[in-house]
């Protein structure tokens, strides 16, 4: 221990000063606490967010996949690889969806609790680092991502949307392509001065990924240069491989792109949301 | 564009001298306010375009390749894309309404403090919720005649009744505005934000926009057609389609109905939370 006290050596026992050295702490269990903050935040709203994740879902596959789905098969479903509609557009709403809870949890909460309710502030106050805070929300950011979409998942089935036994693996699919989008927004999201940003990730973030990655229509009707753009979107790469898994026609080498890809994208959100945060809260 | 609202009002001077006078322009200064607030946002408010444009691009390109043709209004089979696109405007009315007389009004209302501040002044909350109204309006027309060039553009609109188009979206905007804020009244955290999306969804789904109201049995059209949202898809469509009979002017009807009753309910509300 190098601090000594001006008179002497430090008497044995006592706690090492402010300034010291505190024993490095091992970085999830810490995160773990925060996590709890955001669980026991959660406990008390649980009941109005569960109509929306339960059926926000249901809406979308009876209107797209049933309303939308009657006229697109008895127009002849060639383009589709001669699957019903709903078979086609299910998975797409399950990834899609996976990005949208993303991209919710991961803008709106993480600013507010800089600005608003503070909930990072508070737990600045504590033993926990940036990098916790910034963990501990994303565990829980992940819970919420895969929540919703096993209930997805579950309408899939339920509908017979699903064509394969392997639409099981398209539950992790999408969490992990709602990780893909979640870790690297609330890196930045915490860094954003007004929330007005968020309206532009939105609008040009959110909305045209919905509309271009291959969602409701295939990739292949979209012009050469604006497919070229759709391949380098993630929510492509959570499509396809959600496709893949719950059409059962599965490329494995295809496959393992799709989820490098997802994985690079979460890995470099969590590598650079420990950074973020410290910027942030280390005033 | 705010700049463009600004030079259409008067200077503060002017309007003080005309609310002595005994006019009731309360509601025209928070109109005022929210223009000057806007104008550091002004990118915000003008990107709004791109959210037609993306929707139509995406119809035109993919679902109206999937889909074909379709049954239009007066039953002659018409281009998915002409069909979505007067749909969509009926959305886009009805969402931008909402958000405004939700999501904004709740932000002023509890953490702003901005109508606390405004009370504190002669202005009244009847002149509060206009104010917000009018402002709500005034987007609406921009973006609905954005909306309307830009499907004029792609040669989705069909007959000149199209013009009256605009007023029609701002009549969608204005029964979902008043809605929208008597509902906001009622909430007590974000958290009840939920259920405004959890109506708002379903009408954005079900309400005949992406496919005709034939698809659904007897029993569910019923329903269907008691919805605002649904009166509003009808009466866009038929006018840029261009079948216009007299039932489009009872459609009108209802939606004003709905938006003077949520007006004039808001108002009151809004003095009860507000005057205490």
């Amino acid at each position: 221990m190098a601090v000594f006290a001006p008179g002497g050596a430090t008497p044995p026992g006592t706690p090492p000063r402010l300034g010291g050295l505190h024993p490095p702490k091992p970085p999830w269990p810490l995160a773990f606490r925060a996590f709890q903050c955001w669980l026991t935040v959660y406990r008390r709203i649980w009941r109005s967010s569960i109509w929306s994740s339960v059926l926000g879902p249901l809406f979308y596959l009876g209107a797209m996949g049933f309303g939308l789905g009657s006229l697109v098969d008895r127009h002849g479903t060639a383009s589709l690889g001669g699957v019903s509609y709903l078979a086609f557009v299910a998975p797409a709403i399950l990834a899609s969806s996976a990005m949208n809870s993303a991209m919710g949890e991961a803008t709106y909460p993480v600013f507010g609790s800089v600005k608003w309710n503070k909930i990072y502030i508070g737990a600045q106050a504590s033993p926990l680092r940036p990098g916790d805070i910034y963990r501990g929300h994303l565990m829980f950011m992940t819970m919420r991502l895969t929540m919703n979409a096993a209930v997805v998942t579950v309408f899939m089935v339920g509908f017979g949307a699903a064509e394969s036994a392997w639409v099981v693996l398209a539950w992790p699919a999408a969490v992990l392509t709602g990780l893909a989008f979640a870790a690297p927004i609330a890196a930045w999201a915490v860094t954003v001065k007004s929330e007005n940003s968020f309206a532009y990730l939105f609008r040009f973030g959110m909305m045209p990924l919905m509309l271009f990655s291959g969602t409701f229509f295939p990739l292949s009707q979209l012009p050469g240069w604006l497919r070229l753009l759709a391949y380098v979107t993630p929510l492509w790469h959570g499509v396809d491989l959600c496709r893949a898994l719950s059409l059962g026609d599965i490329d494995l080498p295809m496959a393992l792109i799709h989820v490098g890809y997802l994985s690079a994208l979460a890995a470099a959100g969590i590598w650079l949301g420990a950074r973020t945060y410290r910027r942030r809260l280390y005033v | 564009m705010s700049s463009v609202t600004l030079r259409m009002l008067p200077p503060t001077g002017r309007l003080a001298r005309l609310g002595r006078a005994g006019g009731d322009v309360g509601s025209l200064r928070l109109i005022e306010r929210h223009a000057r607030v806007y104008r550091h946002a002004w990118l915000i408010f003008a990107s709004g375009i791109f959210e037609p444009l993306f929707y139509l691009l995406s119809v035109g390109l993919g679902l109206g390749v999937l889909v074909g043709k379709v049954p239009g209004p007066g039953g002659q089979l018409i281009p998915y894309r002409d069909f979505v696109a007067p749909g969509l405007l009926a959305v886009s009315s009805m969402n931008g309404a909402m958000y405004d007389s939700t999501f904004n009004i709740f932000f002023r209302m509890k953490y702003a403090k901005l109508y606390d501040a405004i009370l504190a002044t002669p202005m009244r909350p009847a002149q509060v919720a206009l104010g917000e109204i009018g402002w709500a309006l005034l987007r609406g027309t921009i973006y609905a005649v954005a909306f309307i060039l830009v499907m004029l553009a792609l040669g989705l609109v069909h007959s000149a009744w199209a013009v009256l188009a605009v007023p029609s979206a701002v009549l969608i905007g204005f029964a979902f505005a008043a809605i929208g804020m008597t509902g906001t009244t009622f909430m007590k955290s974000w958290q009840d934000f939920d259920y405004v999306i959890l109506a708002s969804m379903p009408l954005f789904l079900f309400s005949a926009t992406f496919y005709p109201l034939g698809v659904y049995p007897r029993a569910v059209q019923v329903i269907v057609e008691c919805t605002p949202l649904y009166q509003g898809v009808v009466l866009l469509r038929d006018l840029t389609i261009g079948v216009v009979g007299p039932d489009l002017l009872w459609r009108a009807g209802y939606l004003a109905v709905l938006g003077l009753a949520g007006l004039y309910v808001a108002g009151r509300r809004l003095g009860k939370l507000l005057l205490v």
